[in-house]
């Protein structure tokens, strides 16, 4: 199968007056169609900015993509004219964000939001458009569709307005669908029926999803394949069975163990010792090092090339860890 | 809104207003001089006849109520110092004047200022921002007197393009207005880039980029609503001001609008043509408050009145 989406060696910096802030430095991985792929990393991992980067929606300056492809059915999105990009934006890829209180406009209704997709990508007509915002609407889980449409964001909570953005992204039946943090701001139980929400309309419209999230209950729950990042880095990919069973670098296996787990005893919660590295100040070789338990010398000048380690798993690290 | 709001806010008018006249009736009554007192030496005789036939020879309790009383049934009396002319007729005659200079001046604060701020907004820290933000400095630093006469001496002593003063053809309009406007196309065009580069930062804006809208669009249908809002809060005194300060400019281009008879009327001790204008003006910049405030419910529908 093609990939829908690929990352060929990406590369993204902020210019600021500090230096340059190396937010995304060469990652590379792609999504096939129908799957999710969840990208999981701390904070400062690069991994929203990648994302949000792939459809230039990050101002320039400071950003500025110094490297790489991202190649949509082949086609690089890079390059497209701010034109050719439009008609993706919103059409063929739609965007859900971390943030439901801010990320509808307050001054309008929901249902004119809603239907803009339909308007500019299909040329529905406003009555169309308002018919199929409401069956939308349905889709996710909202009460009395009809009734939502004429209100406005702030008549609504935070987890039916995250539903608003789901409906909002999902108007056009995009092919992939890139969910930042979509649950980060949302409690447990709202997370849990969002997380469903998205799970079931993949299953009726088979579309990829990109899930970007820190929370690696949310990957299990949902990812087919996982990439693991650190401080703008790709540390290992692989299925979630490679990454939850057989993780083989340091930097996943601490993350794993310093998540909660119901079913286990902790007195004590294992963290990461120390924090990311200062992205404009980074090391020439590994930017875990420093809280690394497995490092060596070689670790801190040069950068460990890829290691396959089953089909479709592979690693950044030159420490060889048990099975 | 509620109807009822609207209702409140006008029952609460009157007691205010109430409150006004009765300050200003006595203020202006306890200052030195009075509407008579001239360098003539007047005969007594006439004197007590003047005052007779205004009601001054009443005790001052009996004044105000008898001007309360006018009040209520729109009189506003005759003027002191204008021979048979009542305040209603000078009000009736002067305001038109001064609103349709107010309003072509507001014409331009709008047009020029809410472009000169997007403009800014769009490319900030450019030559875009730098070069109207640097004249709206200008504007707001440099008073309409010498901002009217330099107009003057460049578009009609020097081009010769308009005239120099009166109020007669549609030429005589510009100058005046775009003199009385440039201060608060100014200060608008400061209010509207605020405005919109506090939305352009906005997490909905990312939103509507993602959907596929196009910058245009975004600025329109997204960025105007809230962009604008400084602007709107900034209307209610504007307007006011804009008819009320119009003195000097009315007095640079010889406009004979209402702002002459302000100030003269304050100097003269025209009791009544004092009154008629104060109390004229309070009820101007109480509408004008009230229609911003209306105007906020409909740009943004979080506001709600109780």
């Amino acid at each position: 199968m093609k990939p829908i989406l690929e990352i060929k060696n990406f590369q993204a910096h902020f210019h600021t007056r500090r230096g340059i802030v190396k937010a995304v430095d060469d990652i590379s991985y792609q999504i096939l169609p129908g799957e999710t792929l969840g990208i999981v990393g701390e904070s400062g991992s690069g991994k929203s900015v990648s994302q949000l980067s792939y459809l230039r929606l990050l101002p320039s300056p400071p950003l500025k993509i110094v490297g790489g492809e991202v190649l949509f059915h082949g086609k690089d999105l890079l390059k497209m004219t701010a034109e050719e990009l439009r008609q993706v934006r919103g059409n063929k890829i739609s965007m859900i964000f971390q943030e439901p209180m801010t990320s509808l406009n307050p001054y309008m209704k929901v249902g004119t939001q809603l239907i803009e997709p339909l308007l500019i990508h299909r040329g529905h007509s406003q009555e169309e458009a308002w018919k199929k915002g409401i069956l939308e609407l349905k889709r996710v889980g909202i009460s009395d569709p009809e009734k939502a449409m004429s209100k406005y964001p702030h008549e609504f909570s935070g987890g039916m307005r995250q539903r608003v953005m789901i409906a909002m992204a999902l108007t056009t039946d995009p092919e992939l669908l890139i969910a930042d943090e979509p649950t980060t701001a949302l409690d447990v139980t709202v997370q849990a029926q969002i997380l469903d929400i998205l799970k079931n309309i993949q299953k009726q419209t088979k579309m990829a999803i990109l899930l970007i999230t820190h929370d690696l209950g949310v990957i299990a729950g949902l990812a087919d394949h996982v990439v693991v990042m650190y401080a703008g880095r790709v540390f290992e990919k692989g299925t979630a069975a490679d990454i939850f069973e057989k993780s083989q670098h340091p930097y996943s296996r601490a993350l794993l163990k310093s998540t909660p787990r119901i079913d286990a005893i902790q007195t004590q919660l294992p963290v990461i010792a120390g924090t990311i590295p200062d992205l404009s100040k980074l090391p020439p070789g590994c930017p875990f090092y420093d809280r690394c338990e497995n490092r060596m010398d070689i670790c801190r000048s040069v950068f460990p090339p890829k290691k396959a380690i089953d089909p479709g798993h592979e690693t950044y690290c030159y420490a060889e860890m048990s099975r | 809104m509620g109807f009822r709001y609207l209702l409140r806010r006008l029952a609460l008018m009157v007691p205010v207003f109430f409150l006004v006249v009765t300050v200003i009736f006595f203020m202006i009554r306890f200052a030195p001089g009075g509407p008579f007192s001239s360098d003539r030496n007047v005969s007594p005789e006439i004197m007590r006849n003047l005052e007779a036939k205004y009601h001054m020879d009443e005790p001052l309790m009996q004044q105000y109520f008898r001007y309360l009383n006018d009040l209520i049934h729109l009189d506003l009396g005759p003027s002191f110092k204008h021979a048979n002319r009542t305040v209603n007729e000078i009000i009736g005659e002067a305001l038109p004047v001064s609103m349709e200079l107010g309003f072509y001046s507001l014409v331009w604060a709008l047009v020029i200022g809410i472009s000169a701020g997007m403009f800014a907004a769009l490319k900030p820290n450019t030559l875009f921002d730098y070069i109207p933000m640097s004249i709206s400095i200008l504007g707001i630093c440099l008073p309409t007197f010498v901002i009217g006469p330099a107009m003057i001496l460049v578009f009609s002593l020097w081009l010769g393009w308009l005239p120099v003063a009166g109020w007669d053809s549609w030429q005589d309009r510009i100058l005046p207005s775009l003199t009385l406007g440039f201060a608060y196309a100014a200060y608008i065009s400061r209010l509207t880039r605020g405005g919109f580069m506090e939305i352009r930062s906005q997490d909905f804006i990312r939103t509507a980029r993602a959907k596929g809208l196009s910058e245009g669009k975004i600025l329109v249908k997204h960025a105007l609503r809230g962009g604008i809002l400084p602007v709107v809060s900034y209307l209610g005194p504007a307007l006011a001001g804009i008819i009320t300060g119009a003195l000097v400019t009315e007095s640079i281009f010889a406009i004979p609008g209402l702002g002459r008879f302000f100030v003269e009327s304050a100097t003269n001790r025209d009791y009544t043509v004092v009154m008629g204008t104060s109390l004229l003006y309070f009820t101007l910049i109480f509408v004008c408050n009230l229609l911003v405030d209306i105007l906020y419910v409909v740009l943004d529908p979080r506001v709600k009145y109780e």
